[in-house]
């Protein structure tokens, strides 16, 4: 008899819990429904790697700033953040070229898998303003499948620029 | 006391410099330059000069600039289309230079830029297009079907490079390229429409349906 509340009440966080999951989850759960069966790795995206210089430093900043480049990296599956990740990145900024050795910088993910970097402008090339980001196996040693990312901006005058990665163990 | 007639010509040739002048001289003003090393800056403006001289081509093969006659218009007008296969291969050439990957991405048709296609697309219609102007006397083709070949190929040109303008964030700046491109399909539209090339087609088809039925 003393058991039945606690059995009610606990069905009750449960509930709860479910709901709160499905509100927090928000959009990308109505984008992939599968979320039951893990969060799908990202895959490298076309022309991802170009002009890319394996082993960029671990910077502050590239060049002078006054743009961010952002993002989170997950794991496959769980969707867990993974904190020391090396994500490198570069761009065709006013600083130069995408092949310039200073458009090129590397920073790791905080405790939360987010990392931030602050870099020059980057404006259009070849087309369109995009910026480039790696998650390199041989530069990091985390031991995830190696992604490349190349995403656009939305306006060539945007401050920023956001990628997510979610990686799929090696 | 001046014609209409010289007031007429000169209006026309006074339109066409603008038209070819404007978008060079907005393409040489876009702060995307501030950015760029010359032999990219170089790539940019071949473009818009190709582009350019996709407006000169149907108003030579058609005879409508004031002053040329037809022939000398038409030789002009091969003329020009070696500067177009020249423009197009300094555009690529210096593309390359700059980033040797997104060109070799594009040439491959695995480019993650819509437009690199269409432009490769009008690139190979363009050194086609030379290629059989160049066989021309050897391919001894019925002058129907040699204006079909070129017709249908500078279709090809005008719409693929139309479209990989459109679409690329560049220098010009989309005013005058929207304008230069709409010049160019109108231009384009019209000299297909007065070579009677429908016409034609349909005349050599009933000749051969009378040849069939003797």
């Amino acid at each position: 008899m003393t058991d039945a509340p606690q059995a009610r009440r606990t069905l009750i966080v449960a509930g709860a819990v479910t709901i709160g999951a499905v509100l927090t989850t928000g959009v990308s759960g109505l984008v992939a429904p599968l979320r039951a069966q893990g969060l799908a790795p990202t895959s490298t995206m076309r022309g991802g790697a170009n002009n890319y210089r394996p082993g960029a430093l671990i910077v502050d900043r590239i060049g002078g700033g006054g743009f961010w480049l952002t993002g989170t990296v997950r794991r496959a599956g769980d969707g867990a953040p993974i904190p020391r990740v090396r994500i490198q990145m570069w761009a065709h900024t006013t600083e130069g070229h995408e092949r310039d050795p200073q458009s090129h910088g590397a920073t790791l993910t905080d405790v939360n898998g987010v990392f931030r970097m602050e870099m020059p402008q980057i404006v259009p090339a070849f087309g369109q303003a995009h910026g480039h980001l790696a998650y390199d196996a041989e530069h990091d040693g985390n031991g995830f499948e190696t992604v490349f990312l190349r995403p656009v901006m939305r306006s060539a005058s945007d401050k920023s620029l956001s990628a997510d990665f979610v990686l799929r163990r090696a | 006391m001046i014609g209409a007639r010289p007031v007429r010509s000169a209006l026309i040739w006074a339109t066409l410099a603008v038209a070819l002048t404007v978008p060079v001289v907005f393409a040489a003003s876009s702060p995307l330059l501030a950015w760029r090393d010359p032999i990219y800056i170089a790539a940019g403006f071949a473009g818009v000069v190709a582009l350019a001289l996709l407006l000169i081509q149907p108003l030579l093969a058609g005879g409508y600039l004031p002053g040329l006659r037809l022939r000398f218009s038409r030789r002009l007008h091969a003329w020009v289309g070696s500067g177009l296969v020249a423009a197009v291969v300094v555009h690529v050439a210096a593309l390359w230079l700059t980033s040797p990957p997104d060109v070799v991405d594009a040439l491959l048709l695995r480019s993650p830029t819509p437009f690199s296609a269409w432009g490769v697309v009008a690139m190979w219609a363009v050194f086609a297009t030379a290629l059989l102007a160049a066989l021309r006397g050897r391919l001894r083709l019925k002058l129907v079907v040699w204006r079909l070949c070129h017709i249908i190929l500078a279709v090809v040109i005008v719409v693929g490079s139309v479209v990989h303008a459109m679409m690329i964030d560049g220098t010009m700046g989309i005013v005058s390229k929207a304008a230069l491109s709409a010049l160019v399909m109108a231009a384009a539209v019209k000299v297909i429409f007065d070579l009677r090339l429908l016409a034609d087609i349909r005349r050599m088809a009933s000749r051969h349906r009378h040849r069939a039925m003797r």
